[in-house]
């Protein structure tokens, strides 16, 4: 049986990986998978207390955790589509006013 | 060293190499695949830890789903114009790497110190169960249905609420159609006055 700790780790290792995508990164696109892989590392931690509680609750947990970053993602990409429609532009740097 | 280390271990590498791989390409497309690959290898993860429903769920919506829409998005959007430009703030990557380090001391040392040992899985006659029945459907299905059933259908609105707000947001707003429908509001509003008028 793999120690739980060991889930742990990876699960922090691909949470900073995700924290580093965020900070060099400039492309709103590549931004985005970025929060996606954070969330995923999450998941990751969450079925792994899952498993060491016995309870499935934290696995309900990760099926919303989903349910959200599928919403998430189709509005961003939205929002995307329509800052590229008037800025014609992906890079984060030139998008720094809230109206469009 | 057993099969199950040899498992854990090849696939953690596999998921960290495709992670450092989404970080550090430029073009997005190949962070998309990069990102693909990590959902996979989370997945198998996912089954190792008895969580075979999520594990499918995993392999369906995210790297199904989402995945697909990521890559339709790059696909419409031209990014290759993109690749060229020059970063504006780049002491941003010199800052990233000793936070990366920070922010990976600081968990690891949490993780030593927190007792894992894994509770063995109960069973209805109170003898050890075997290792794979945690997250079968049934189990899932008990939870989300009776305990949970409010942030179930919580999640269910707010989808419902992403669809409608992303085809709003990313819908083309033509200058003409905009006139033909306003032209079409007065128009009502005009007969319903004209109607009130001659009822009255």
């Amino acid at each position: 049986m793999v120690p739980l700790s060991w889930y742990l780790a990876l699960s922090a290792v691909l949470f900073t990986i995700g924290v580093v995508g965020v900070l060099i990164q400039r492309n709103v696109i590549s931004l985005f998978m970025c929060v996606e892989l954070m969330l995923n590392a999450v998941n990751l931690s969450l079925i792994a207390f899952s498993r060491l509680h016995n309870d499935v609750t934290g696995q309900l947990f990760v099926f919303i955790v989903m349910a959200v970053a599928a919403a998430e993602a189709a509005v961003g990409l939205a929002i995307i589509i329509a800052l590229f429609r008037s800025r014609e532009t992906l890079n984060v740097d030139e998008a720094d006013l809230l109206k469009l | 060293m057993e099969f199950s280390h040899i498992l854990f271990l090849g696939l953690a590498a596999l998921a960290v190499v495709a992670a450092f791989n989404v970080i550090l390409q430029r073009n997005p497309i190949y962070s998309a695949i990069g990102l693909i690959v990590v959902l996979c290898s989370l997945a198998a993860l996912f089954l190792t830890l008895s969580a075979q429903f999520i594990a499918a769920m995993q392999i369906i919506v995210y790297a199904g789903a989402i995945m697909v829409l990521f890559v339709f998005v790059i696909m419409l959007l031209n990014v290759r114009a993109e690749e060229t430009r020059i970063d504006k703030q780049k002491y941003l990557k010199w800052l990233a790497a000793p936070l990366f380090l920070a922010l990976l001391a600081e968990v690891m040392a949490v993780v030593r110190y927190v007792d894992l040992t894994p509770q063995p899985l109960p069973s209805a006659n109170g003898a050890a169960a075997p290792q794979d029945v945690l997250g079968t459907v049934e189990n899932i299905a008990n939870g989300m249905f009776t305990n949970y059933l409010i942030p179930f259908e919580a999640a269910s609105v707010l989808i419902l609420m992403a669809i409608v707000g992303s085809m709003l947001l990313a819908r083309r707003e033509r200058k003409e159609d905009v006139e033909r429908i306003e032209k079409a509001l007065v128009a009502q509003l005009e007969e319903e006055k004209f109607e009130e008028e001659v009822a009255a």
